[in-house]
């Protein structure tokens, strides 16, 4: 759980690919959340506090289809009850003042942290801080232009970015399955969100599914 | 005016779960059971954000073009292409099937 010697510049070069996709991403949602009556700074103010794609979709869709605040409230805070187990794995990254490690933890993202994992368990600070500012400012700017100027740049669904995503994660999941152990956790996490996803809200499973680590209380594998 | 506490609940709210971690472990060593659980944490997240990505809808499981997305990316996967062809070839498949389709 060491940080490798993975430089910030590794993380930016990692990231790039992945940047252009959410930069896409970002756009579409400026689009939506100006179409959804959320003005043009609020949207703006929201990529660069939240920095969660797809809690900020559900907030901005709720408001746009008049939900009210509490459930567009409730939607982006369970959809992003995932950065508390997220965050704890990637704990031992930070270090120096409080305010510091809360000030980089806000660069944790599900791609930067992705991108990150080195298997086993293991993950690297430079892939993770590097590919985070990056994506972040991909994410703002992307924001600002689908503010701006979304209609005219199409729709990332057309250009088959939602399917992008995820294979990302797909192919970051490959290496971490070394181990029997790793091989039953991932399963039974990808069943319990297979099994949830008609049954609760959005965000819901992806936060019961990681009670599969538990598997990691038994022994040693 | 209902935005303006959303955007301020959501973002006190997310950047508090991103700090939880980072700002309450630091750096101390996990204790051993606890350790055992965290290393399975990256599987079983990216598992679950596989799954509700390909099929995840609005309260319902959707089969759609990102599933030829995702099986051409396991294709790109066993042979063993860099991250970057991955991802192009998963975006490119799931176009081309929702072109089609």
């Amino acid at each position: 759980m060491s940080s490798e010697g993975a430089s910030y510049r590794d993380g930016v070069r990692a990231s790039l690919p992945i940047a252009a996709t959410v930069w896409f991403f970002g756009v579409s949602f400026g689009l939506l959340a100006r179409t959804s009556g959320l003005g043009a700074v609020a949207p703006l103010v929201m990529s660069a506090t939240t920095f969660a794609g797809s809690a900020q979709f559900a907030a901005a869709s709720i408001l746009g289809t008049s939900g009210g605040a509490v459930a567009a409230i409730t939607a982006a805070v369970l959809l992003n009850g995932r950065y508390v187990p997220i965050s704890i794995s990637v704990a031992r990254l930070f270090h120096g003042h409080r305010l510091r490690r809360l000030a980089e933890a806000q660069l944790i993202v599900d791609e930067s942290w992705a991108l990150s994992s080195r298997g086993d368990g293991r993950y690297a600070r430079g892939l993770l801080l590097g590919a985070g500012i990056v994506l972040y400012a991909a994410w703002v700017t992307g924001t600002g232009v689908g503010v701006v100027f979304g209609r005219a740049l199409g729709d990332p669904k057309a250009l088959g970015l939602d399917g992008a995503f995820p294979a990302l994660f797909l192919a970051l999941l490959i290496p971490q399955l070394a181990t029997p152990r790793a091989r039953l956790a991932a399963l039974l996490g990808g069943a319990i969100a297979l099994t949830l996803i008609p049954f609760t809200p959005a965000g819901v499973p992806i936060v019961a599914a990681s009670t599969a680590c538990l598997l990691g209380l038994r022994g040693r594998s | 005016m209902t935005v303006w506490p959303v955007v301020l609940v959501v973002g006190v709210a997310t950047v508090i779960f991103k700090a939880s971690g980072p700002v309450l472990l630091g750096r101390s060593p996990l204790p051993a059971p606890l350790a055992g659980v965290v290393v399975l944490l990256g599987p079983v997240l990216l598992a679950a954000l596989v799954v509700t990505q390909t099929v995840g809808g609005d309260g319902r499981i959707v089969l759609d073009a990102r599933l030829a997305g995702v099986g051409a990316a396991a294709l790109a996967i066993a042979a063993r292409a860099p991250l970057p062809a991955v991802v192009v070839v998963a975006a490119a498949a799931t176009a081309l099937v929702r072109l089609l389709t």
